[in-house]
């Protein structure tokens, strides 16, 4: 019996609209935000990555578009911020295709570097364009504004945000389960293969980088209007190895993983606090023993474990 | 009929000139196999006709078309597939899955649709998932359509290459040695495949060292010898020829080869 393509939603969906009523304070719907700012943008990483079988190391960088976009536009062109989002979405397109053509002809570690060097020049121009950033100390960020309401509660962002998620996770498992998903899928175990069946592997890959860079320009958008402000930070390269890190913890082409790997690299760091001095060897060991015992990433693992175990 | 022709083809890797001058017709509908000691030059031909390599000097014509620099893809898209000496399977996928990636090139949708899943795209899904089907079914292989192609044995992986490449429907089918590998029953099987699939009037151009499938299913059969041409004829022909004999007795491991094929 095959489950329909939106299946693994429906448990994430109920997940979702309980969460709110356990939540004690405001900082907790404020961290549930950042969580779904984040898979938004690896689970972008993750149909490049964990479908198509290519690395990127600077994909924060059009996180840093998405960001900027919303903050230049309307403080500096006059431009809606909702528009703003979208031209900031487009523009990261844009981008992802005219660097995408020379840069996804090289393989594994050679695409890796180019990637990186991509994500560092961007995070050059956001630092040293300081008559249109603000420099290394970055800039305000006007609220979302539609028509007269104007958003603001972070409890309102938390169902903006959960809703913009699954959108995102619908729109992830819709390509997967097309001609164009199964393409991608052959690409990753052999792009000859692939290409002597009739697959255009270039222009496949170039599409789902395209369609990868709008995931981290929707994700940065939503950042920058979060936190009221953006900084350089955000499409550093720190910030893009978080992004891999998220989508190997949680999953390679795993939907559901790529927020499991969000959240625990969103919520780790702040409950390690704790721990003052010793928070950063200990969120290390973590990953480092999660990559050891669930060697697939933590839901691909759990769920092969699961379903063995009933067998 | 022509088929698939190769017109003086050369091509040369730092200083070494693999393929010098080779120049062939197969003949539509008709197994035309190629065969040759190690090193002859076997792969690298099927790497140029198949647009993996583009030659440094000849022309490659399929049905009549010059398509000597056309990327794979493209071919695949005019009617011409192959299969690899080392498996290339998508081990990540299902069996059926594999197949579906196979009817590709007869798929519709575009982008946008995919992404949005319009109606047209679960049409299309379950159009390309019959066809699959129905291929794997003709295979013997319709029971491991769900199962993820790494598990397939290894005689059953060279088979789902070969459905996989038939999916695209293609004119002409490159088999690059379709029976490496495998034991006396799964060779067996390929050479009844292989009838099969020139009976549906689709052109196999064969490289194979079995020499007694070759020599079986063969209705013309090209030799090479160190990237040249050295004899070109049927069965009967090439068996008999000395230059052949010589060539396959001349290198130390193709001694019990030849042995096996000629004796």
């Amino acid at each position: 019996m095959q489950h329909h393509r939106l299946f693994p939603l429906i448990p994430l969906v109920a997940i979702i609209v309980v969460l709110p009523l356990l939540f004690p304070s405001a900082y907790y719907f404020r961290v549930a935000a950042l969580v779904f700012i984040f898979a938004i943008a690896a689970l972008g990483l993750n149909l490049l990555m964990g479908f198509a079988g290519q690395v990127s190391l600077g994909h924060a960088g059009f996180m840093g578009v998405g960001a900027y976009a919303v903050a230049i536009g309307p403080s500096q062109l006059g431009i809606a911020p909702l528009f703003s989002f979208v031209l900031g979405a487009a523009f990261s397109a844009l981008l992802a295709f005219v660097v995408g053509r020379p840069i996804l002809r090289l393989r594994g570690h050679y695409l890796a570097v180019a990637t990186l060097g991509f994500g560092v020049l961007l995070t050059i121009v956001f630092t040293n364009e300081a008559k249109w950033t603000g420099g290394p100390d970055g800039m305000a960020v006007q609220q979302l504004a539609v028509i007269n309401w104007t958003l603001r509660r972070v409890s309102t962002w938390y169902w903006v945000l959960a809703v913009s998620f699954l959108v995102s996770a619908v729109i992830a498992l819709n390509l997967i389960d097309s001609p164009t998903g199964r393409a991608l899928r052959a690409i990753h175990d052999s792009e000859r293969a692939a290409r002597v069946l009739g697959v255009d592997v270039a222009q496949k890959k170039l599409a789902v980088f395209v369609i990868s860079a709008v995931y981290a320009s929707v994700a940065g958008s939503f950042f920058a209007l979060v936190n009221g402000y953006v900084t350089p930070d955000v499409s550093g390269f720190l910030r893009s190895i978080e992004l891999v890190a998220m989508v190997v913890l949680g999953g390679m082409g795993s939907i559901i993983g790529s927020l499991i790997g969000s959240a625990v690299l969103v919520i780790l760091p702040q409950a390690l606090t704790i721990f003052h001095d010793y928070e950063h060897a200990i969120l290390g060991l973590t990953l480092m023993a999660v990559m050891i015992f669930l060697r697939r990433g933590i839901v691909p693992s759990l769920s092969a474990a699961l379903s063995g175990s009933h067998k | 009929m022509t088929a698939l022709a190769a017109e003086n083809i050369s091509i040369a890797f730092g200083g070494v000139r693999a393929l010098d001058g080779v120049s062939f017709e197969a003949a539509s509908g008709k197994v035309f196999s190629i065969i040759g000691p190690n090193g002859a030059g076997k792969t690298t031909l099927f790497n140029v006709i198949s647009g993996l390599s583009i030659p440094d000097d000849g022309r490659v014509w399929l049905g009549g078309e010059d398509v000597t620099v056309l990327a794979p893809e493209r071919l695949a898209r005019r009617g011409l597939s192959r299969t690899f000496q080392n498996l290339q399977i998508f081990s990540h996928l299902t069996t059926l899955e594999n197949v579906m990636v196979g009817r590709h090139r007869h798929e519709s949708t575009g982008l946008a649709a995919d992404l949005l899943h319009f109606p047209t795209v679960s049409r299309q899904n379950r159009m390309t998932r019959q066809a699959a089907l129905n291929a794997l079914g003709r295979i013997g292989l319709g029971a491991m359509a769900q199962r993820p192609a790494g598990n397939l044995a290894y005689g059953d992986l060279k088979r789902l290459e070969i459905a996989r490449a038939l999916a695209t429907e293609p004119t002409v089918l490159l088999l690059d040695e379709p029976a490496a590998g495998c034991n006396p029953t799964e060779t067996k099987n390929i050479e009844t495949m292989i009838r099969e699939i020139a009976g549906d009037g689709i052109t196999v151009v064969l490289v194979e060292h079995d020499m007694r499938l070759v020599m079986n299913v063969s209705d013309r059969i090209h030799v090479l010898a160190n990237g040249h041409t050295l004899a070109e004829g049927d069965a009967a022909e090439i068996r008999t020829n000395p230059a052949v004999i010589q060539a396959y007795l001349g290198t130390r491991n193709a001694g019990a080869e030849a042995a096996r094929a000629f004796g």
